[in-house]
């Protein structure tokens, strides 16, 4: 049987100069059975990535109105339109923000509630589990929920806030121009703690104890032990956090969509907001294609200087 | 020490491609009580009550009435618990007129999600797994570049296939009032095709796999192969068992985020009948503002599943997170 025949390893592994195009065919049909493993996968990802991709390179060239039957070609006028959008640039701040905000407290929170449960102490998993309840949460369930406690009239942080006396007069929270974000990165923050903790620990657990025990003996206090081996050797996680962090962070669609929609004053407009406006409140779906590639390139421009700074620091 | 313990072990003869995450403190060390001890204690119960505040008065008030919910001070236990939240939000049972005229939900919301979710985690785990164990352990002409392929589409975020993927799942053949040219209807839009198919593979799942796939000895495919078994039941008999703690990991990720999508059923998902959990709760809120006793409840209902599933599996979710996130 085909199949039966000889292993992988014993083919020849050195690549030839000239196709051989009849070997190349016995080898598919020998190897027959493992397209049949890749043809469901591949049928899937064909339609709904590689030619949603295409298309979608293609939509950014036309002026595509779902409403309309006529959808022309117009060169580069959707990207010329993108660079001189002041309210895509608008959301690119906001976005900035956002991120600038929500990612390094959750990884710093995460941080701490990982060096807290590092040490040997009882309940560990019950503490766990409390802080990353939040994770488990659906956005929309985090997003409902906190749009309640943010509530100005009979909301719990005004509340206990004016009770406290910390505050005078209730706060507006989501619908107060300038407190309208922080508000949402404060409730981001909450629902992703959970997420850097765990990670965090993860990669405490893998720094060996021996580094521990030879710093002890070099008489290395516990913050220079903090200092000098757990935040180095904890590099590769936070990049990694850092890395999804942002990815994550400027992906943000959700929260906006049930706590502000996207006020007050546009304050709140991310660029996956504005994207889904683009595309589903004003049906330009070229543009919003445009405006989606836009939020790639920048995305791919952050993943990289990242990488590339992370390299630099080693 | 239970460390050399295990290093004087022989090593088992199907290496075990991942550890498992340890669930005690690190050894040696008791827990003992000095000062330091009770900062750290009094840090995290601190901590963790600020987190589960917000969880606990959700649910408090998921079983409070309209009036308590809006009363100050806030109940944390309710006067008169009531589950009326839940059942016009699930519109189970008898309803007035008045609760009626309040606005209700649909308890098939939730049969939708439930529905939705599995069938994703299923097929995505099965098409997943069938993908990267050939690309892991068959040799075929095109393994690299459509291995490359997938890798590459890795880095774009989802946005970007958002819209086209709109109008694709509107224009597929033959299905929802459409030609044989995708025209004339509104494909797979509004249909439980449209929220499953799209999700049914992820070159993220199949590159985890992947790599945890060829850690399996070749020897033992082989063997397999010489024992006169096709690659149907290899991969059936052999591969799938031992991938399963990979596979139980990445189905869990893939369940929680199918449970929870929210983007992609807000844009193709037009009947309120189709909808989805999130969905609804959250054209719930645009609709009825006001009516928090449902929206609570409701919001009690679609965590709950994940609560579940977080309780039932919490290791597999720690040993799925370092899987996925670092080696």
């Amino acid at each position: 049987m085909a199949t039966a025949t000889a292993p992988a390893t014993s083919r020849p592994q050195q690549p030839r100069k000239r196709l051989d195009v009849r070997k190349t065919l016995f080898r598919m049909r020998r190897e027959w059975s493992a397209y049949l493993f890749l043809a469901p996968g591949v049928i899937v990802f064909s339609v709904f990535t590689v030619a949603a991709l295409v298309f979608a390179v293609y939509l950014t060239f036309h002026e595509w109105n779902i409403l309309q039957p006529q959808k022309p070609f117009i060169g580069l006028q959707n990207y010329r339109d993108m660079l001189h959008d002041e309210h895509y640039r608008r959301s690119i701040i906001n976005t900035l923000y956002f991120t600038g905000g929500s990612v390094p407290l959750t990884m710093l929170g995460g941080l701490v509630v990982a060096l807290l449960l590092n040490q040997p102490i009882r309940f560990r998993g019950l503490f766990r589990t409390m802080y990353y309840l939040p994770v488990v949460t659906p956005f929309v369930v985090a997003a409902i929920l906190w749009k309640w406690l943010y509530n100005s009239s009979y909301g719990l942080f005004d509340y206990y806030l004016l009770k406290a006396h910390l505050i005078d007069q209730p706060l507006l929270w989501l619908a107060d121009k300038d407190l309208a974000m922080p508000s949402v990165i404060l409730m981001s923050v909450w629902s992703g703690v959970g997420f850097s903790m765990v990670v965090y620990l993860a990669g405490l657990q893998s720094i060996p104890g021996e580094l521990y025990e030879a710093a002890k003996v070099d008489g290395a206090g516990a913050f220079n032990r903090l200092r000098y081996i757990t935040v180095p050797m904890l590099r590769p996680t936070t990049l990694f956090l850092l890395v999804v962090g942002i990815i994550g962070s400027f992906q943000i669609f959700t929260q906006v969509f049930i706590m502000t929609n996207g006020g007050p004053a546009e304050r709140t407009t991310t660029m996956v907001f504005f994207i889904y406006e683009a595309a589903f409140k004003f049906y330009d779906m070229g543009y919003a294609s445009t405006l989606a590639f836009g939020l790639f390139a920048l995305l791919f421009l952050v993943t990289l200087l990242q990488l590339r700074l992370y390299r630099k620091g080693e | 020490m239970a460390t050399l313990d295990q290093a004087q072990l022989p090593p088992p003869t199907v290496p075990q491609p991942q550890r498992r995450a340890r669930r005690s403190a690190p050894e040696g060390n008791r827990p003992e009580w000095g000062p330091g001890r009770w900062v750290t204690y009094v840090l995290l119960v601190v901590g963790a009550i600020v987190f589960i505040a917000p969880m606990v008065w959700l649910i408090s008030a998921s079983f409070q009435g309209l009036g308590e919910i809006f009363s100050q001070p806030p109940r944390w236990i309710p006067k008169h618990p009531t589950t009326t939240g839940y059942r016009q939000f699930l519109n189970l049972g008898h309803l007035t007129n008045a609760q009626r005229g309040q606005g209700t939900g649909d308890w098939r919301w939730f049969a939708n999600s439930a529905f939705v979710a599995f069938s994703v985690t299923f097929l995505q785990t099965f098409f997943n797994a069938m993908c990267a164990y050939v690309f892991a352990k068959r040799d075929f002409p095109g393994r690299n570049a459509i291995f490359m392929l997938f890798l590459a589409t890795m880095m774009v975020p989802g946005q970007v296939t958002l819209i086209p993927n709109y109008i694709i799942t509107k224009h597929i053949p033959l299905f929802g009032g459409n030609d044989i040219l995708g025209m004339g209807g509104h494909g797979w839009l509004d249909s439980y095709w449209g929220l499953i198919m799209p999700g049914t593979v992820s070159a993220f799942g199949i590159f985890l796999l992947r790599q945890y796939m060829q850690s399996i000895p070749d020897e033992l495919l082989d063997a397999a192969r010489v024992d006169g078994a096709n690659e149907f039941r290899i991969f059936a008999r052999i591969v799938l068992p031992l991938c399963m703690p990979a596979l139980a990991a990445t189905a869990i990720f893939t369940f929680q985020a199918a449970w929870e999508d929210f983007l992609w059923p807000l844009i193709i998902i037009s009947s309120p009948d189709r909808y989805t959990a999130p969905l609804g709760l959250a054209l719930f809120v645009v609709k009825n503002e006001t009516s928090w006793n449902l929206l609570f409840a409701g919001s009690v209902m679609s965590t709950l599943p994940m609560v579940v599933i977080f309780a039932v599996f919490q290791r597999k979710f720690i040993q799925g997170i370092a899987l996925t996130g670092i080696k």
